[in-house]
């Protein structure tokens, strides 16, 4: 298959059609409006394939819930401000198991923030971010070439799990081009007892998330966190770069992962030891693997463009094995890799 | 030989309304029940109940059914419809639903012209979490959030949702009823089997607005409940076809 440049918002939205997505429902918002537009244009070639602009990112988030009830693959597409509308939504997609994509195109926060990349949302994202005992499958991409396969992989997952699916990347990921190989998509599995057709002549069927007996409500809650246990065990994704001889590891996901290769190499120029272990999976993150290197790394420095959220995560894997520095710039501030490697080289000298 | 004049629609699951005695929500089910029997769509009819009183609709509606979050039915029954577009599908919607929280989905859904059919109980209250006020409720009229009273200064105005929606280019067929009497019963079955015939039609957006009794907030008998719907609620909320282009889309619809 040829190699085509295209920009990471439109990506997505191309990966999504020729995974099989065909209802589309989505609000506009800096910095995702390509993808918004792009479904627009290309739903349109895709067979018998819905866009819809909705009304708001609810009725966009509950638009996707119906037709998938129905049978089809869906997205939704917003930034952070959006998605925080979105949550009871999602909530509800994993309350009711219907699967779903959801992409967040990050940007600054708190409040209206600003439309520059961020991180800031990770909380939201690994958190489950509504209400309720539930998860929500996090992916974050680090190249457009990941945007494009981990949002197919999204809709596997999706379907194979019956659970919404984040795509958390940010506004630098959203804008930047890449040229990128848009795979061949598996074929679907997905069994139709679980979608809503009209009964036939056969028995109605419902989807609810409402429980009224505390009883049935603890069953399905068990029900579903034994289903996240599975996606825990089987599901994990990650990156280690420069790992083998490093005496310092950078752990950062998504853009704050590209810049701090870019600050490795001006490090090893340098002659300091120093990798990257890289998320791409943020919930379920990738724990076991990242304490497997506390045997013999005992320096870890968190990178986020945030004030510090994938760092508890960090914590909980490490349990104390080893020394754990953070650098941030929240608030849709870049910093550049130069920035970087100077805060570990001192970070390094410090250590010496 | 005995003869069967009443029976349960087949439309309708055999279990018992946890309704209060005297509410219009038990009423209504059975109406749309027998619509869906006498229009013979069981099979392809999909609903989307509520947060609200009718919330367990799917244990008596004998039809596929997916309960929306609180006023989120329009959008969740937009995206069925256009992804089954030869299912009937319908959501129901109490006053808070459509009216406050969910008004947003129901004019756009209405205003795309979307080709489902919206089944609207106004009872004047929130019956599901104690009889609180609604957008619908009359002014003067006492809830437990409204305790001396609805007064336009602090509460506004009743919303008159017919009214509003006939307003809107994207509707087709928008009638309120009322189901007080055996006659407003008659009535208002005819009002849902006229929508929904709409969208089996192909014809675009529907609605039944029903003023529908809700004795145990109102703190009232039934039989004083029909009166102040008579008296009181009526008189806000005219019954009536407010909007009918039923005729004219069928003329565009056979012309394309
Ligand atoms: C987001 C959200 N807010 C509030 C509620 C609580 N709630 C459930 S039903 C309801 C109002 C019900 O009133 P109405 O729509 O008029 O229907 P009725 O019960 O009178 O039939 C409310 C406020 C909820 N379920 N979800
Ligand atoms: S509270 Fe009111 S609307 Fe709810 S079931 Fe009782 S009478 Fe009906």
């Amino acid at each position: 298959m040829n190699k085509v440049l295209m920009s990471g918002n439109n990506i997505i939205a191309e990966a999504a059609i020729r995974a099989g997505c065909r209802f589309y429902a989505g609000y506009p918002i800096t910095p995702q409006n390509e993808l918004t537009e792009y479904m627009a244009e290309h739903m349109r070639r895709a067979d018998a394939g819905v866009f819809i602009q909705s009304e708001s990112e609810i009725a966009a988030i509950n638009m996707i819930a119906g037709a998938s009830a129905a049978g089809v693959r869906v997205m939704t597409s917003s930034s952070s401000p959006g998605i925080s509308l979105k949550q009871e939504g999602i909530s509800s997609m994993a309350a009711c198991e219907l699967p779903g994509i959801i992409v967040n195109i990050m940007r600054g926060g708190p409040g209206l923030g600003n439309i520059l990349p961020a991180q800031g949302d990770y909380f939201q994202a690994t958190r489950g971010g509504g209400h309720g005992d539930y998860r929500t499958i996090v992916y974050g991409p680090g190249t457009c070439q990941e945007l494009a396969d981990l949002t197919m992989d999204a809709f596997d997952l999706a379907d194979k799990y019956r659970t919404p699916v984040m795509i958390l990347a940010d506004g630098m990921m959203g804008q930047m081009m890449e040229p990128v190989i848009f795979k061949k998509p598996k074929p679907r599995q997905y069994s139709e007892k679980f979608m809503l057709r009209g009964a036939g002549t056969g028995k109605s069927k419902f989807i609810r998330g409402l429980l009224l007996d505390p009883i049935d409500s603890e069953e399905h809650n068990w029900k579903l966190a034994r289903k996240y246990d599975v996606i825990t065990k089987n599901e994990t994704l990650h990156e280690e770069h420069n790992i083998e001889d490093a005496q310092l590891v950078i752990v950062a996901y998504g853009t704050a992962a590209r810049i701090a290769k870019g600050a490795i190499k001006r490090l090893r120029d340098q002659g300091m030891k120093v990798g990257l272990f890289r998320p791409i999976t943020l919930w379920p993150f990738p724990e076991l693997k990242l304490r497997a290197l506390s045997a013999k790394i005992k320096n870890f420095l968190v990178f986020e463009m945030s004030t510090g959220q994938m760092l508890d995560d960090v914590r909980l894997a490490l349990q104390g094995y080893a020394n754990i520095e953070f650098h941030g710039r929240p608030g849709g501030a870049v910093p550049t890799p130069a920035e970087l490697a100077n805060v570990i080289a001192r970070l390094c000298d410090k250590n010496d | 030989m005995s003869k069967t004049v009443f029976k349960r629609p087949k439309s309708l699951k055999e279990n018992i309304f946890h309704y209060c005695p005297g509410c219009g929500h038990s009423i209504v089910h059975r109406l749309v029940a027998e619509v869906i029997d006498e229009m013979d769509i069981r099979g392809i009819t999909i609903g989307v109940p509520p947060a609200g009183c009718a919330v367990l609709a799917y244990n008596y509606f004998d039809v596929d059914m997916i309960e929306a979050p609180h006023g989120r039915g329009p959008a969740m029954a937009t995206a069925i419809k256009r992804t089954l577009p030869d299912r009937v599908v319908f959501s129901y919607q109490g006053d808070g639903d459509l009216a406050a929280i969910g008004i947003a989905e129901s004019i756009h859904a209405a205003n795309r012209g979307e080709n489902i059919t919206v089944i609207f109980i106004n009872n004047a209250c929130y019956g599901m979490t104690g009889g609180q006020m609604a957008p619908t409720t009359m002014l003067k009229q006492r809830t437990t959030t409204s305790p001396a009273g609805r007064h336009e200064t602090l509460d506004g105005y009743p919303i008159n949702v017919s009214e509003i929606f006939s307003q809107l280019k994207g509707s087709t067929y928008i009638e309120r009823c009322i189901v007080n009497s055996p006659a407003g019963v008659n009535k208002t079955k005819k009002a849902i089997k006229k929508a929904f015939q709409c969208q089996v039609d192909g014809l675009g957006f529907s609605m039944v607005e029903i003023l529908s009794l809700c004795p145990t907030n109102w703190k009232m008998t039934t039989i004083d409940s029909c009166k102040w719907m008579d008296e009181v609620m009526s008189k806000e909320f005219p019954p009536g076809v407010f909007k009918d282009t039923i005729a004219t889309a069928k003329k565009t619809a056979e012309a394309t």
